[in-house]
């Protein structure tokens, strides 16, 4: 599986997240500055977690105006398996490749914590390995994850099974309908708001992660 | 020419941080406030000097960048 994980200025889970690729996949992503305007070759592209622009205007906002965007935004709409974690949700939010906006967290708080999500959706490249209904922890890390989009759009998603993922016991965020992660019409772009990257090793606490990039790397190698 | 943009966020659209403020002002002691919204700000010079064509110019920036319409409103005032 050839990967290629977009670097933007204070993006902070470039890193984590090729590590974690490149463990379960045994192949090296290509690390992509946000200034090239050109993808290499690539079944997978990352955007990655952080505060890309400092957040600056709105999280998201600055990035995906970034010159790689355009390309990231064409092959994804091509059917490129496209994955954001965290502040790659809120940059694929703005895009347009996915509906909706990460707003500022209901509490205002700051939340940082391994939270039980339930996995709706398995028919998808990103989630096959995992059971249908299965609760899985994955720690969220965020100030902007409150997911909001208008009801027509929301019953949409739930119509069509794109709720990918959901928080299962508590909302940290209060993300509308308790959504943690959607996929797009085609199923091939995934945003959400947890880190799977964070727990794709044991040596890190927990495994729950793995299965996501075991499933692409099955599908995509 | 001087372009004032304000971003607000659409009705009904949740506003945490404006009840928060709202809150802070109650405990400070001013009774009868309701309805606080949160907003941004942006005043920005441009070169074009017609009005119609800065106004086209600006609400690109609005629609393009500045705002995001999913959940924000803008309102552009221009200054020769």
């Amino acid at each position: 599986m050839r990967s290629a994980v977009i670097v933007f200025p204070a993006s902070n889970c470039d890193r984590d997240v090729a590590v974690a690729i490149e463990k379960i996949s045994g192949v090296k992503p290509r690390m992509v500055w946000h200034k090239e305007t050109a993808l290499p070759d690539a079944d997978l592209i990352v955007l990655p977690g952080g505060f890309s622009y400092g957040d600056y205007l709105r999280c998201g906002a600055m990035a995906n105006r970034s010159p790689i965007m355009k390309d990231v935004v064409a092959k994804a709409k091509a059917g490129t398996p496209t994955l954001g974690i965290c502040n790659g949700f809120q940059i694929l939010a703005e895009s347009g490749l996915l509906p909706g906006v990460l707003m500022r967290n209901a509490n205002l708080h700051f939340v940082c914590r391994t939270m039980p999500l339930r996995v709706e959706n398995t028919d998808t490249v990103f989630t096959r390995k995992y059971g249908d209904g299965e609760t899985i922890e994955v720690p969220v890390a965020h100030h902007d994850g409150n997911y909001h989009a208008d009801a027509e759009t929301l019953d949409r998603l739930e119509g069509e099974g794109r709720v990918a993922f959901r928080y299962a016991n508590d909302n940290p965020n209060g993300s509308q309908r308790d959504i943690a992660g959607i996929v797009n019409q085609s199923g091939n772009v995934l945003g959400l708001m947890p880190h799977p990257e964070r727990v794709a090793d044991a040596a890190l606490g927990g495994t729950d992660g793995a299965p996501l990039f075991e499933a692409l790397t099955e599908a995509l190698s | 020419m001087k372009a004032h943009i304000h971003i607000t966020l659409k009705k009904g659209v949740l506003d945490p941080e404006g009840k928060a403020i709202g809150n802070a002002l109650g405990s400070l002691g001013f009774d009868g406030v309701d309805g606080v919204r949160k907003g941004k700000y942006i005043t920005l010079d441009i070169a074009e000097a017609d009005e119609d064509k800065a106004l086209k110019q600006v609400t690109q920036m609005c629609e393009k960048l500045l705002a995001n319409t999913v959940i924000e409103d803008y309102a552009i005032k221009l200054e020769a």
